[in-house]
């Protein structure tokens, strides 16, 4: 096990620097100059060329990212190229309103897809089996930003019992109206996400349903509910949590897209922001983070899926 | 185990749905001068300080709000005095002596001196100003002050729009370190707090110089998508949209009696852009041809409805040049195929990817089809622009948005990126800056401007419209909002 974690931690780490790479590298391989859109029309050469080198994209590409590395290292994700201030604190100041958005929308979604996951497997039979999921496949059809403006269509233009957006000027301090604006978002995220984890659940239930230890478990006298209870949801589980953690990387990145139809001032305008104006240090932070908060996941994930699966931890 | 899972399943939907039990708006709005006003709008700043890139953002919630110039530029564009109670010209024009209106104080209770004003000038002309003023002001040989009531400016040549600037450069607290996210000016609000991506709030300041505020403060809350800003003014969590950006979302409150959709006038004017250096647009009878040949008002109503004007040049109704030129090459589809001789041509058209170009590059195409030219529509990012049009001048023709007012002086500047060359017209924008007064210089720009539009030097297919969509319980707010500005004091909610 700890030969595993050493390898895993390693494989992380690597992977971190290559995600940092490429990140570089990529951004910078989209045309443009980010002294330009600072500028506007009007701007002399010369208040380009100054811009360029205050700003340091006038340095060869290398140095610009051994820069930015060495930065990093001690934790400085830089300064805004359009607002010349520190990306760093504008993440952290973004995050009390990504992150409960995100961790709530997923919790909804394990909560709604595992019972209707299970229902749809061992109700495959019935009427309402199928049903199931025939509607959790036309979920994952279904677009977030599309759920999300319909559900503000519905609950707050119609039916006013609901803010179509924003967040309050006085953010978590004003607890009630904070709760409120998150919760056609998270609504929205976990809608999306719970249909298409609805439909991993039911096969790994059907799975499970159709193996020979759980024939076994009722030939030795257990009802179907026990044998299912009892040996059949460790099972189910394995496969089921190494989805989560990729499920919940995903309602991260749900969540980016969605913040912008609800005008919430999270990560996701940050970026979205960064990206139209090309402002690098922010859209490499924001990336950064991102990406280091889905490797993490994936390395939790990996771990869990060990310990509830003993026969993971035998080497081959 | 059936009953618990559909237990465990309806208690889930239960617990999603049962969240959705609260109200939405608070019941708390007050009236009068205790009403907070909610401003919605696109643009938030970058950072607070508009000499280090805050944008057009910045000026919408700062200026004339919390700080203020020596003049203030008003809503229908009369330059009038502000900090400065009285000015004097020498006889060449070269030296203004301006008098500071006396006990004005900063938001931190510091008296304002002159030294804060020429510390707010020198920040616009530093070296390292990303002010979209620097470029427009006139070289300054020295900024004097003989004592705390009095400006000194010398400049290089004379400058008789150099008062109009003037309005917008801020005078800041000279002693202020950090004014990206801190502001400390004179104005009738103080900032409060400004949370980044969501909302900036400015409150009332009790011990303003001049008259106070109607309202108790203002909250500017920051969209990036224009449903989303539409939809909190429909379910009334903002007041009022600073500049309505989508024309389709305007049905909806046309047909409302609780909107006011306020047709204002704006300074951005859309504009097919030839480049007057490269064939075939070196030829005036091409470019009098295509004008001709594109029905600029059937653009206009395809894309705005009712809303936005056509003009025929460059300059917008809100300059004291105007003057309607629609008559210089009207849309006459014969003439142009006249003026063209049964010649066909064909050119590219460099169109920046988002709204509404594309539409109206699509428009032109099939205008100019009918004449017997031929388009090529090259679609690029506003960044390509920047690089390809802007600063390589590598194209024939190009849509842009041209935002600024005054701006007609672009034409005397052969190197600007249209590449229009007239020494009559360079020479008439280079006098007008250098007349003694304002009627010269109208009647000089008025000239400079009927002569670009019979040369067609571009085709200026319209002026936009600026929409501002208010609840009718508001009174007393800007509709213009030239150059984006945006005065909050006047504002009133009953």
């Amino acid at each position: 096990m700890i030969a595993y974690l050493l390898r895993r931690t390693a494989i992380l780490l690597g992977s971190l620097v290559l995600a940092a790479v490429v990140l570089f590298v990529l951004l910078r391989l989209l045309p443009g100059d980010p002294a330009n859109a600072l500028l506007g029309v009007g701007a002399t050469p010369e208040q380009i060329e100054a811009a360029r080198r205050e700003l340091g994209t006038d340095a060869p590409l290398a140095t610009q990212f051994l820069r930015w590395l060495a930065d990093v290292a001690t934790l400085d994700l830089g300064k805004s190229l359009v607002s010349s201030l520190p990306v760093g604190p504008e993440i952290v100041a973004r995050l009390p309103v990504t992150v409960p958005l995100t961790l709530s929308a997923f919790v909804v979604a394990v909560l709604v897809a595992v019972p209707v996951g299970v229902l749809a497997a061992t109700r495959a039979d019935r009427w309402y089996g199928p049903v199931l999921n025939a509607i959790a496949q036309l979920g994952i059809a279904v677009p977030a930003f599309w759920v999300g403006l319909l559900l503000i269509t519905v609950f707050a233009l119609r039916l006013r019992v609901l803010p179509a957006g924003g967040f309050p000027p006085d953010g978590w301090g004003d607890f009630g109206a904070a709760a409120q604006s998150l919760v056609l978002p998270v609504v929205t995220v976990a809608l999306v996400m719970s249909a298409s984890l609805i439909r991993y659940v039911r096969s790994a239930t059907l799975d499970v349903l159709g193996s020979d230890f759980l024939r076994t478990a009722r030939a030795l006298g257990a009802s179907p509910a026990q044998a299912l209870w009892r040996h059949g949801l460790r099972n189910a589980a394995v496969p089921v949590l190494a989805v989560l953690a990729m499920e919940l990387a995903t309602t991260f990145l749900g969540a980016v897209v969605v913040e912008s139809v609800f005008a919430l001032p999270g990560l996701g305008g940050l970026l979205t922001r960064g990206i139209s104006q090309h402002d690098y240090p922010v859209v490499q932070g924001v990336m950064l983070v991102s990406t280091a908060t889905v490797l993490v996941v994936g390395f939790l994930g990996d771990l869990a899926q060990r310990l509830a699966d003993p026969r993971l931890r035998v080497r081959p | 185990m059936r009953k618990t899972l559909v237990a465990a399943a309806a208690l889930s939907l239960t617990l999603a749905l049962a969240a959705c039990g609260g109200g939405g708006s608070d019941g708390t709005a007050k009236a009068g001068d205790a009403a907070t006003i909610q401003i919605g709008s696109m643009y938030e700043p970058q950072n607070l300080d508009n000499t280090a890139g805050g944008g057009q953002g910045v000026t919408e919630a700062l200026n004339g709000n919390v700080y203020e110039g020596l003049f203030k530029l008003t809503d229908d564009g009369k330059v009038e005095p502000l900090l400065a109670q009285d000015q004097k010209v020498s006889d060449d024009g070269l030296t203004y002596t301006f008098t500071l209106r006396p006990d004005v104080e900063f938001h931190s209770g510091k008296t304002l001196t002159s030294k804060d004003v020429k510390a707010s000038i020198e920040a616009v002309t530093a070296e390292s100003s990303k002010s979209a003023r620097k470029s427009s002001l006139p070289e300054i040989r020295s900024i004097e002050t003989p004592d705390d009531a009095t400006v000194v400016v010398r400049l290089a040549t004379r400058s008789i729009s150099f008062v109009y600037n003037l309005s917008y450069i801020w005078v800041f607290n000279g002693d202020a370190t950090d004014r990206t996210t801190k502001a400390d000016g004179t104005g009738p609000y103080k900032l409060g707090d400004w949370k980044r991506g969501s909302t900036l709030t400015l409150t009332r300041n009790d011990a303003y110089w001049g008259t106070k505020a109607k309202n108790a403060g203002v909250v500017f809350h920051y969209f990036t998508d224009a449903t989303a800003l539409n939809n909190a003014l429909l379910t009334n969590a903002v007041d009022v949209v600073t500049s309505e950006q989508s024309p389709d979302a305007l049905s909806q409150f046309e047909g409302n009696n609780a909107y006011k959709v306020n047709n204002g006038q704006s300074t951005t004017k859309l504009l097919l852009a030839f480049n007057d250096k490269v064939a075939p647009f070196n030829d005036v009878t091409v470019r009098q041809a295509i004008s001709a040949a594109i029905d600029d008002k059937k653009l206009l109503t395809s894309i705005w409805g009712e809303y936005g004007t056509t003009i025929g040049s460059m300059v917008p109704p809100s300059d004291p040049w105007y003057e309607d030129l629609t008559s210089v090459n009207a849309y006459d589809p014969e003439k142009a195929k006249q003026l063209l001789g049964g010649k066909t041509l064909t050119f590219t058209l460099d169109t920046p990817s988002y709204d509404p170009h594309p539409t109206a590059a699509t428009f032109i195409k099939s205008e100019l089809a009918k004449v017997g030219v031929t388009v090529n529509i090259n679609t690029i990012t506003a960044d390509e622009w920047y690089t390809k049009v802007y600063q390589k001048h590598d194209f024939q023709a190009t849509m842009q948005e041209h935002v600024n007012d005054r701006d007609v002086v672009w034409y005397g500047d052969p190197d600007f990126y249209w590449g229009y060359d007239n020494k009559q017209v360079t020479g008439w924008i280079d006098q007008a800056e250098q007349a003694k007064t304002a009627d010269e210089q109208t009647a000089l720009l008025k000239q400079a401007n009927r002569k670009i539009a019979e040369d067609a030097a571009s085709d200026w297919l319209y002026l936009y419209p600026q929409i501002v969509v208010a609840s009718t319980k508001l009174s007393g707010y800007p509709v213009n909002g030239l150059n984006s500005q945006f005065y909050a004091y006047g504002i009133t909610k009953s």
